[in-house]
C-alpha cells in the first residue's frame, strides 16, 4: 500500500510540477487569498465567482485552479480573523477569538506566521493520508451497488445537516428544496420535463452555476451592503514574523493534535474545515493547564485550529474524490466543477484518470507550500487591500459574478436566474436557513434519485435491498445514529455551545 | 377567537416558505407518472419531497408558535440594496448581449455604486474605468471569451 501509494505521489507530482500547472497552482492561491482576505467573500462565494474562470481550462489544470482558490481563500480568511477581527470565512471564525487579541498585543506577526506554518504542516499530513486512503477507499466503492450510494448520499445529507450549525429542521427542509430544485428538467428515464413550469430555458435542468453564484455571492453582497462601519485593522503593529522558540514550543503540540482532528473529522461527511476548526479550539481550551489564557492571545488557540481547519479541508476532499460524495458546500462546487468538465465523479475518476487524482492531491501539497512561501511575505498587501472600502468593492463582486454567469452558457437566463437565487438566499439568510444544505441537496438530487430508481428495479420494488446489503445497512444506520444523536438535548446543547465560539 | 402569538418569526415564515414551495412540488407533480416503487415514475421522488417538505414546513410553523425565542424575533429586511442589486444585474442582463460588455459593465458598475454610496464624480469614473478594462482585458483578451465589446 505504502508503496503504490509512493509511485502514486510521484505520477502525482510529475502531473502538478508541471510548469503551467505550477502557474495555475499560483494563480489559484494567490487569487483565493486575494479574495479570501477581502471582507464579506468566503471561501465558497471566492469559489462561485471564479468557478466559471476555470471553465475554459483543462480538467486538471482547473481543478488544480480551484483547489488553490480554496486554500488560498482560508488562508486568506485567517489573515482577516487574526488583524481585523472579522471571520473572512466561517472557518476562521475561531482564529478570531485568540489571534485578534495576539494582534492588538502587537504579535500579530507570530499568529500569521504560526497559521502559515500549521496549516502548512497538517496540509503535508494530509496530503499523506490522501494517497495512503484514497485508493483503498476507492476500490472498497468500486463494488458499491446504487443501493450503497443512495445510502451514502443520505448520510452525506444527513451529516451535512447535523455537523453543521443551524437549526437541523431547516435545513433538512433546504436539502429537500435542493432536491426538488435538483430534479427540474427532463427527466432521463421517461422523458417527462419536471418542473419547467413550460420555459424552455429549464428543459436541460437549472444550471449549475445560478444557485451557487445567487446563493453564495449575489445574497452575500446584498447582505454586506447592509452593514456599514469602520474596520479596526492592525496594519502597523504586525510587527516582527518570526515566532519565538517560546511560541513555537507552545503550539507545535497543538499543532499535532488539530492535525490530527482536523483529518479525521475532515473525512466524516458534513465534515471539514469548519467542525474542524470548532473542535480543536475546544480541545484546546479544555486541556490547556491555564484554561483563561484562551480569548486573551493563547497560541494554542490559533495553532491548534488552524492546523485543524487545514487538514480537515483537505481530508475533505477524500469522500468528494473516492466516493463522488461532496462532505460540504465547498466539495460540492469542486463536484459541480467536475461534472461541468465531463467528468463523472466517484471511485472510477482514480483509475480512468489517474493523472487528475493524483495530479490534483499532489497539488494541494504544492498550493500549501506557496501559501507559505508566497503569502508572509505579501502581507502587506493584503493589508492594504483590507483597507479597500466596500462600496469600491461590491461593484467588482458583482460584476465578476455577473459576466462569469454568463460567459458559462451566454445565456442571460442563467445570470437572471442568479438574482433569483441570490433574493431567495437574502430571504433564507434572514430567516437563518442554511444555503449550503440546500446546494448539497441540488447537486446530489439527480444522482439519488438515479440510484434509488434503479435499486429499487434491480430489486423489484424490494425495498429492504437498502438494509440487507451489509454496507447499506452500516451506512443508513450511521445516518440514523447521527439523527437521533441531534434529538438528545444534552447533544443539542453542546453543539449550540460549539458552535457560539465559547 | 384565540389569537396566536409568533413567538419565533424567522421560523415561522420560514415554514411558510417551505410548506408553500413543498405544496407547489405536490401541484406540479399531479400530472406527472407516479408509476410504483418498483418501477419509479417522474413523480415519485418529487412527490416523497414535496410531503417531507411540508411535514417539515408545518413542524416549524407549529414551533414557531408554541416555543419562544426572545431575542431571535426580529427579522430586519433592509430592502435598499436589495432593489440595487437587482437593478444593477437586470441592467447587465438587458444590456449585454444587445448592447456589449463595456456598455453592460459601466451600467452594472455605476448602478451598484450610486445605490449605495454617496456619489463622489472622481470615484465613480475611476471605479467604472477600471471595471470596464480589467473585465474586457480578463475576459475577452486573456480568456477569449466571445462577448460583444460594443453593441
Amino acid at each position: 500500500m505504502i508503496e503504490s501509494a509512493f509511485n502514486n505521489l510521484i505520477m502525482g507530482f510529475g502531473v502538478s510540477l508541471q510548469p503551467i500547472n505550477i502557474l495555475y497552482c499560483v494563480i489559484g492561491t494567490l487569487f483565493g487569498t486575494l479574495v479570501g482576505v477581502l471582507p464579506g467573500v468566503g471561501a465558497i462565494g471566492t469559489l462561485a465567482m471564479l468557478l466559471p474562470i476555470t471553465f475554459s481550462l483543462p480538467p486538471v489544470a482547473a481543478m488544480i485552479m480551484l483547489a488553490g482558490l480554496y486554500f488560498g481563500a482560508q488562508y486568506g480568511g485567517s489573515t482577516t480573523s487574526i488583524l481585523v477581527n472579522i471571520p473572512g470565512e466561517a472557518t476562521s471564525v475561531v482564529t478570531c477569538l485568540d489571534g485578534y487579541q495576539m494582534a492588538r498585543q502587537g504579535r500579530a506577526g507570530p499568529a500569521l506566521a504560526i497559521a502559515a506554518l500549521g496549516s502548512f504542516f497538517a496540509g503535508c499530513v494530509a496530503t499523506l493520508i490522501i494517497a495512503l486512503f484514497g485508493p483503498p477507499l476507492s476500490e472498497v466503492a468500486l463494488n458499491f451497488g446504487q443501493a450503497e450510494y443512495f445510502s451514502l448520499m443520505l448520510l452525506g445529507l444527513i451529516g451535512a445537516v447535523v455537523l453543521a450549525h443551524g437549526s437541523v429542521i431547516k435545513s433538512c427542509a433546504m436539502v429537500c428544496l435542493g432536491l426538488e430544485l435538483g430534479l427540474v428538467g427532463t427527466d432521463v428515464y421517461t422523458g417527462t420535463t419536471r418542473f419547467n413550469f413550460g420555459m424552455l430555458e429549464l428543459y436541460d435542468g437549472i444550471g449549475l452555476l445560478a444557485p451557487i453564484i445567487g446563493l453564495f455571492a449575489f445574497s452575500e453582497v446584498m447582505i454586506n451592503m447592509e452593514k456599514k462601519g469602520t474596520v479596526d485593522v492592525y496594519t502597523k503593529k504586525v510587527g516582527k514574523m518570526l515566532p519565538t522558540r517560546a511560541d513555537l514550543k507552545a503550539s507545535w503540540k497543538a499543532v499535532l493534535r488539530g492535525t490530527a482532528l482536523g483529518s479525521f473529522l475532515g473525512i466524516l461527511p458534513g465534515g471539514g474545515a469548519l467542525l474542524s476548526s470548532f473542535v480543536a479550539y475546544t480541545l484546546e481550551k479544555k486541556i490547556a493547564s491555564d484554561p483563561s489564557r484562551f480569548g486573551k492571545g493563547a497560541i494554542e488557540g490559533v495553532a491548534g485550529p488552524e492546523s485543524a481547519n487545514n487538514a480537515g479541508a483537505q481530508t475533505s476532499f477524500i469522500p468528494m474524490l473516492s466516493l463522488g460524495i461532496p462532505g460540504n458546500g465547498c466539495m460540492a462546487i469542486m463536484i459541480g466543477a467536475l461534472m461541468i468538465h465531463g467528468i463523472a465523479p466517484g471511485p472510477q475518476v482514480m483509475t480512468r484518470e489517474p493523472e487528475l487524482f493524483w495530479g490534483l492531491i499532489t497539488s494541494m501539497w504544492t498550493g500549501n507550500l506557496m501559501l507559505l512561501v508566497f503569502n508572509l511575505p505579501l502581507i502587506g498587501i493584503w493589508i492594504r487591500l483590507l483597507t479597500i472600502p466596500y462600496r469600491l468593492l461590491f461593484p467588482a463582486i458583482l460584476v465578476f459574478c455577473c459576466i462569469g454567469t454568463y460567459s458559462a452558457n451566454y445565456e442571460t437566463f442563467e445570470v437572471a436566474m442568479g438574482l433569483g437565487f441570490g433574493i431567495l438566499g437574502y430571504i433564507f439568510i434572514k430567516l437563518e436557513c442554511e444555503p449550503a444544505p440546500f446546494i448539497l441537496g441540488f447537486i446530489l438530487g439527480p444522482m439519488m434519485e438515479e440510484n434509488l430508481r434503479r435499486a429499487l428495479l434491480l430489486s423489484r420494488g424490494d425495498a429492504s435491498v437498502f438494509f440487507t446489503r451489509p454496507v447499506s445497512l452500516g451506512v443508513l444506520l450511521a445516518a440514523a445514529g447521527l439523527l437521533l444523536m441531534i434529538i438528545i438535548p444534552a447533544v443539542r446543547n453542546k453543539r449550540g455551545k460549539a458552535f457560539e465560539g465559547e | 377567537m384565540i389569537r396566536f402569538e409568533i413567538k419565533h418569526k424567522k421560523d415561522f415564515y420560514a415554514g411558510l416558505i417551505f410548506i408553500m414551495f413543498g405544496t407547489i412540488a405536490l401541484l406540479e407533480v399531479r400530472t406527472y407518472l407516479m408509476g410504483t416503487a418498483a418501477n419509479m415514475g417522474p413523480g415519485y421522488f418529487p412527490c416523497v419531497l414535496g410531503f417531507l417538505q411540508i411535514l417539515l414546513g408545518l413542524i416549524l410553523l407549529v414551533r414557531s408558535l408554541l416555543l419562544g425565542g426572545e431575542s431571535m424575533n426580529q427579522i430586519h429586511l433592509h430592502l435598499i440594496p436589495v432593489l440595487v442589486v437587482t437593478i444593477a444585474v437586470s441592467a447587465f442582463v438587458f444590456m449585454i448581449e444587445s448592447l456589449g460588455l463595456v456598455l453592460a459593465t459601466l451600467s452594472l458598475v455605476f448602478i451598484s455604486y450610486i445605490g449605495y454610496s454617496k456619489f463622489k464624480l472622481r470615484e465613480a469614473v475611476c471605479l467604472c474605468i477600471a471595471l470596464v478594462v480589467f473585465t474586457v482585458v480578463v475576459f475577452v483578451y486573456f480568456l477569449k471569451i466571445p462577448i460583444a465589446v460594443w453593441p
